[in-house]
């Protein structure tokens, strides 16, 4: 069984974690250039607020009501941290997804105990982390995730959802499920489905995996497999690309190098960069995750990840490769040998419609615009003449990582300096 | 009464002990002029101040104490205070609470059925948290206190 855990409007949490005041309030997180909205409350949400919605498109009486904050990514990746240090109590074998969703894998514990440990895992990330999490328990990843869903929606499950691969429950959630809910599945892959006579996750569970893979694709068949309670999916099949990019692998070898892990880490940010701007995205921050071998008895244990929120959002692979050597610079420590490393790219956006900053100048546009060329340029001749065909070296020091956010909440938990003022009286 | 003079706290860094540098000996010897000495037969392996204040890096947060309404405790104003949120709020122990939303430090205690939160400076009166709108933010473990009068 895997379970997947994810904290609810994850960066307002955050927030709310440290300031009660903003507990049954209207709460939104900006993004880091302060143009829109990124994460709301329920409350938020309830008001009409969309994801995305630019702030200067807010009606007047939301933006009275509402507690609008600067987006405070130390904070985020540092509770995000926090959040995955608690599951590693429950099971070895943790693995973020983004920053705030983790897989917990339960291969060898006894199934019986597996809802009432998932309960208590629950309760626990709440009352040391501050923030509240669901929980979707399930044989595979596909099923897990559903189950999160449910989890979140139905208040009778109080956060922890089991779905078993053959039960009458599964069969019932899987046909009130539309096809293009499901996580993996494209809007223009749900709409051939469709002529197809396929519209809910349980058809497509019934159909055959041979034919859907004729069809459509791997992928897909291995949806069914999934959805058939049979694990086939790997996470880089599901990296849902308009949101978050990630890329990720095991070492070869346990390795306890830094340049080795140095060169892993700027390898996928490079990579990562290839797809985000393949697909026309920007991204807004990038983390870094180290850990080493869950599984080898007597081996000193040790993961971390590491959050660096970009100047503001970015294509250009010079940024996010030295965003990401200053993440893995924050979490490398000597005397352990790695297994996996990985770079997600957070918080994507269209480049097309991205607003500048009020605080850009033209010297900023020219700047943009050499960027990407040079990244154009940089892709055609990787494309052409072979992956790595032109690679990066180190990145440039000294970067001005200073960020523009005028509404960003103290660093609570990674700067002495930013102390949380409380008025008196 | 009034709520203005309260022991306020404000959070200022977060407590993990990973990242830490190597563990440092105590006053080991490294000079290697004439013969070794015989102490370093008993050095120790380390003493880790952080590893010994958080037991727990995941639950455990560093905030700043504001005000003089807990200094019976050794809680003074400017003072740090090491919290951990995955200790049970027992009666008796000084806890963070958030009260009608102002987070405060005060002792935890139990008078007969009520619970109060009880001030350690007899200039303070006792806060009964029947019909208040309250919640526990964590426990008071340790109090860092700068004797040269900086801000520890």
């Amino acid at each position: 069984m895997i379970a997947l855990v994810d904290g609810n409007n994850f960066y307002v949490s955050c927030e709310r974690a440290f300031d009660p005041r903003l507990a049954g309030r209207p709460v939104g997180v900006l993004s880091n250039n302060d143009g829109c909205v990124v994460a709301r409350s329920q409350e938020l949400k309830a008001l009409g607020v969309a994801m995305g919605a630019p702030l200067h498109l807010l009606p007047p009486d939301v933006r009275r009501q509402a507690v609008l904050l600067s987006s405070n990514y130390a904070l985020y990746g540092d509770m995000s941290r926090r959040v995955n240090q608690v599951l590693a109590e429950f099971s070895p074998d943790v693995e973020p997804y983004s920053i705030d969703e983790s897989f917990v894998g339960f291969d060898g514990f006894p199934e019986e105990g597996l809802e009432a440990r998932c309960r208590a895992l629950r309760e626990t990330v709440g009352r040391w982390t501050g923030i509240p999490v669901g929980v979707g328990l399930a044989p595979t990843r596909v099923l897990a995730k559903l189950a999160n869903r449910l989890a979140k929606r139905e208040p009778a499950f109080e956060g922890v959802c089991r779905l078993d691969a053959d039960d009458e429950a599964t069969r019932r959630a899987l046909t009130a499920c539309p096809v293009e809910d499901l996580w993996g599945v494209a809007r223009r892959s749900a709409e051939r489905l469709a002529l197809m006579g396929i519209t809910t996750a349980w058809e497509l569970r019934e159909a055959d995996p041979r034919w859907v893979r004729s069809r459509f694709s791997v992928v897909m068949e291995r949806l069914v497999w999934e959805l058939r309670g049979r694990s086939a999916i790997v996470l880089e099949d599901m990296s849902e690309p308009r949101r978050r990019l990630l890329v990720s692998r095991s070492f070869g070898r346990l390795t306890g190098e830094r340049q080795e892990l140095e060169a892993a880490v700027r390898q996928h940010a490079a990579r990562a960069g290839e797809k985000l701007r393949r697909q026309g995205s920007l991204a807004r921050a990038v983390q870094v995750f180290v850990r080493t071998h869950p599984f080898l008895a007597g081996e000193p244990q040790y993961r971390n990840a590491a959050l660096v929120a970009l100047p503001g959002p970015s294509a250009d692979s010079r940024e996010l490769l030295a965003a990401a050597s200053r993440a893995l610079e924050a979490i490398f420590l000597e005397g352990y040998r790695y297994q996996k490393c990985g770079v997600m790219l957070l918080d994507l956006t269209d480049a097309e419609g991205t607003q500048p900053s009020l605080l850009e100048t033209p010297d900023d546009d020219a700047r943009r615009a050499r960027s990407q060329q040079l990244m154009a340029t940089l892709d055609r001749l990787n494309r052409e003449m072979g992956r790595d065909t032109v690679r990066f070296g180190l990145p440039r020091q000294g970067n001005a990582w200073a960020l523009r956010c005028e509404r960003r909440t103290p660093r609570y938990t990674t700067r002495w300096g930013e102390l949380m003022r409380v008025k008196t009286g | 009464m009034s709520l203005s003079h309260r022991t306020r706290i404000r959070i200022v860094g977060r407590a993990a002990s990973e990242g830490v540098g190597p563990p440092r000996p105590l006053m080991g010897c490294r000079v290697r002029a004439g013969f070794p000495s015989p102490a370093d037969d008993h050095l120790d392996a380390e003493i880790d101040l952080h590893a010994h204040v958080v037991k727990r890096p995941a639950a455990t947060y560093f905030v700043r104490a504001e005000g003089d309404s807990m200094l019976g405790d050794g809680i003074h104003h400017g003072d740090l205070l090491v919290v951990d949120r995955s200790l049970e709020p027992l009666p008796g122990r000084v806890i963070v609470i958030a009260l009608e939303g102002e987070p405060t430090v005060k002792r935890l205690e139990q008078r007969g059925a009520a619970v109060w939160l009880v001030a350690s400076n007899p200039r303070f009166a006792p806060i009964p948290l029947a019909g208040r709108e309250c919640e526990v933010w964590g426990v008071v473990t340790h109090v860092v206190h700068d004797l040269l009068g900086r801000a520890p």
